[in-house]
């Protein structure tokens, strides 16, 4: 076993590609956060009064906690202290907002196009609308006109402000509020932009929406606030991917993601997370501290979260659904990858509240190196709840011997006519099993990115058909080098 | 092809194959007969380069190569095949999928172009029916949840698309029932060619009903005390291997000097 040990942890040595830095001229606030840096932010993009107040809120709200030092410290992760005041929060292409992509500075074009994402006309995938988030601002939203025809809205969060504020004033912080927790606190302070997107009544979107977020520049921090509304039987699948350059400092990434699914509608959202992680001795990488929530507020609605975390130095994320509306459905699937000295504490929270509401969540965590990966998941059914099932379905997957999985699953259960049901598994890829696939010609790596994807199938299967092309992708990529 | 000239192998230190002298030759069907604990499933896994087996002694050439040195995928792309006792379960791969790397591999290896799905399908089918198993197989993971008999066809059906020149068939017979014996069989039968060759690793006579051995070995003690034709097996049907016994000895100090 050593010797395919010892051969596993070659995998550490995997190369990132994302990470170059895009030389465009940026303007940037000085670093520390004041009410003046909220006001400033506020005033750059020019936003009515409900959007300030709703900040400076969040703003005193988040300095007491400051204060107090409310920072969580509960979660299975450990790093340095982190000194607010030294972080950017607003940096911005100087650029002014390009009325059309074709007036975007080609540089920031031709960074999406090298991340595989490209904005130009001719060269979209056909089916995906895309909003691309460079630092703090959305860059370009694609086949916007063709959406709009349908009554669906889907453009960056400053401009939907500007747009939209009805939308935004009644839905913004309706799922979580500036007072949820300390990151969310902070985002609801400085956040400056993001997505919005609005399906009417009725509609079903017919393509993927997708986002984009990049963060170039060196000591800011991205605070990004994603807003999806599914009016009355309509149904949206949107997509997230993010990519960083390589850089010594830590950067923090603290987004907000809210999604709202009125009655009889589908919200399904797939993440592939591939933040620069640090390198093989733990230097760097992000600190993904981002809070992710769906309100299932009418009958029989559906909000699913698919992600697929390989990247981030810290990855500190739950994303979550309260089931409100009676027989709504909530879903949660994940593959958490943790490599070299990664550390990641996910899962997920099922709130049940209306008749008859269902869950489910499947994670599938894999260690490596020296990672560290945990599931912590809270499944709540309140007395009201009657009916309510969930399974859940936690399997890690170790590679190596240095790495730690750890499940911590917390179960409250109101009532008696509930189902909560709970599987739990740890694994080493086998040395049968690896013997059997060289047997049939494979070598050790295929051999490990074979068993590896099937271990994450069930998961990736829930992926819209190109994402899951690009998690397989990434996953075998994460394992190079492994088994000689 | 295949030339074992005093093997000695084991596991944690634990000497199981002590002084094995084997000769196979292209087109050449030999059966290794033995009691249980006799050395015949080390000795398949020490030729397919199971890692947990240490080779202590001996030389093993396969196509006028040292086996002993190549890496089991290598010796897996060179045509060597071993038709596990005890297929191993593979979660959430698709054996279609599976078969399709393994195929592809091969076929890198020996200079061919890969197959394309299509490609891979048409000859999937092809195949399927030599074991007469269902299409729907291919889309469940590999060996989960496969009977036993489902689980001994998969590896045949492994051998038939991956066309190995020496085929191991480690106790493929059992846990078969009579008509899974007799399909299994069969689609061994039609994979023979002059220019391969096959070892049938049993414990039992049974399977040579069906598949006529050109040699039969009789493993004891980590040694082949006795070998002969098809004849032997029968006799071994009769008598059980205790009527070996008294031979063990004399076939002991034998291979002793060929290892010397």
């Amino acid at each position: 076993m050593s010797r395919t040990t010892q051969k596993i942890e070659e995998i550490a040595q995997r190369a990132y590609p994302y990470g170059f830095v895009t030389a465009i001229e940026s303007e940037s606030t000085p670093p520390g956060l004041s009410e003046d840096i909220v006001r400033l932010i506020s005033a750059k993009k020019n936003e009515p009064q409900f959007m300030l107040d709703w900040r400076l809120r969040a703003y005193r709200h988040w300095m007491t906690l400051e204060r107090a030092a409310a920072e969580p410290r509960w979660a299975n992760i450990t790093y340095a202290p982190i000194d607010y005041q030294k972080i950017v929060y607003y940096s911005a292409p100087k650029q002014k907002v390009a009325a059309s992509l074709d007036e975007v500075d080609p540089e920031i074009l031709r960074t999406f196009e090298k991340l595989g994402v490209p904005l130009e006309e001719q060269k979209r995938l056909t089916g995906v609308a895309v909003d691309a988030v460079f630092d703090s601002v959305s860059v370009g939203t694609t086949f916007k006109e063709k959406l709009a025809e349908l009554g669906i809205i889907f453009c960056s969060f400053s401009e939907a402000v500007q747009e939209h504020p009805e939308l935004v004033e009644r839905y913004l912080g309706s799922v979580v509020p500036h007072t949820d927790n300390f990151f969310a606190a902070l985002n609801s302070a400085v956040f400056s932009d993001g997505s919005f997107c609005y399906v009417p009544k009725g509609v079903r979107c017919p393509m993927e929406l997708s986002t984009y977020f990049r963060i170039n520049t060196a000591g800011s921090g991205q605070f990004e606030r994603t807003l999806i509304v599914a009016d009355e039987g309509s149904s949206v699948s949107y997509l997230e991917g993010c990519t960083a350059p390589m850089r010594d400092e830590n950067q923090l990434h603290a987004a907000v993601v809210e999604l709202i699914a009125l009655e009889g509608a589908q919200i399904k959202y797939s993440t592939i997370q591939n933040w620069y992680a640090g390198d093989r001795e733990g230097k760097g990488g992000i600190f993904n501290f981002v809070t992710k929530r769906g309100k299932c507020a009418g009958a029989r609605s559906r909000i699913s979260w698919t992600q697929v975390e390989t990247g981030s130095a810290i990855t500190w994320k739950y994303p979550s659904v309260i089931l409100q509306g009676d027989e709504s459905v909530g879903e949660f699937y994940s593959v958490a990858l943790t490599n070299n000295h990664q550390q990641a504490d996910t899962g997920t929270k099922m709130l049940h509240i209306g008749k008859r509401t269902r869950s489910t969540i499947v994670s599938k965590g894999i260690s490596t190196g020296h990672g560290n990966n945990t599931y912590r998941g809270l499944v709540k059914v309140l007395p009201r709840a009657v009916g309510a099932r969930n399974y859940t379905q936690c399997d890690s997957m170790l590679l190596g011997s240095r790495c730690g999985a750890h499940t911590f699953p917390y179960i409250e259960v109101g009532n008696s006519s509930s189902v909560v049901e709970h599987e739990a598994s740890t694994r080493k890829i086998s040395e049968e099993q690896l013997f059997y696939c060289k047997q049939r010609g494979l070598s050790g790596e295929n051999a490990i990115s074979m068993i590896v994807n099937g271990f994450c199938k069930e998961v990736f299967k829930n992926l819209p058909m190109e994402f899951a092309v690009e998690a397989t992708r990434l996953l075998s990529v994460s394992l190079e080098g492994s088994v000689g | 092809m295949l030339s074992i000239r005093g093997l000695h192998a084991g596991v944690e230190g634990k000497e199981i194959l002590r002084g094995i002298d084997l000769e196979v030759r292209a087109g050449e069907v030999h059966a290794v007969m033995g009691p249980n604990g006799s050395g015949k499933s080390t000795l398949a896994q020490v030729l397919a380069g199971h890692p947990a087996f240490a080779v202590t002694q001996g030389e093993v050439t396969y196509e006028g190569r040292n086996l002993l040195e190549m890496p089991p995928e290598e010796r897996a792309r060179e045509g060597l095949f071993l038709a596990f006792q005890y297929p191993v379960e593979i979660p959430g791969v698709a054996n279609a999928q599976f078969l399709k790397a393994a195929v592809n591999e091969v076929r890198t290896h020996r200079g061919l172009e890969e197959f394309d799905a299509m490609e891979f399908l048409d000859l999937l089918k092809a195949k399927l029916a030599l074991v007469e198993m269902d299409p729907s197989f291919m889309s469940r993971a590999v060996n989960e949840g496969f009977s036993g008999g489902e689980k001994k066809r998969n590896e045949i059906l492994q051998m038939a698309l991956l066309e190995p020149r020496l085929a191991i068939l480690d106790e493929t017979d059992s846990g078969l029932d009579i008509d899974a014996l007799r399909i299994v069989a069969g689609g061994i039968n039609r994979l023979r060619r002059p220019d391969n060759a096959i070892i049938l690793v049993t414990h039992y006579q049974r399977m040579l009903d069906y598949i006529t051995p050109d040699r039969v070995h009789v493993l004891s003690g980590g040694r082949i005390v006795k070998s002969g034709g098809k004849a032997l097996a029968l006799t071994l049907e009769a008598k059980g291997y205790d009527w070996l016994e008294e031979k063990v000895e004399v076939s002991a100090e034998a291979s002793a000097k060929v290892s010397k």
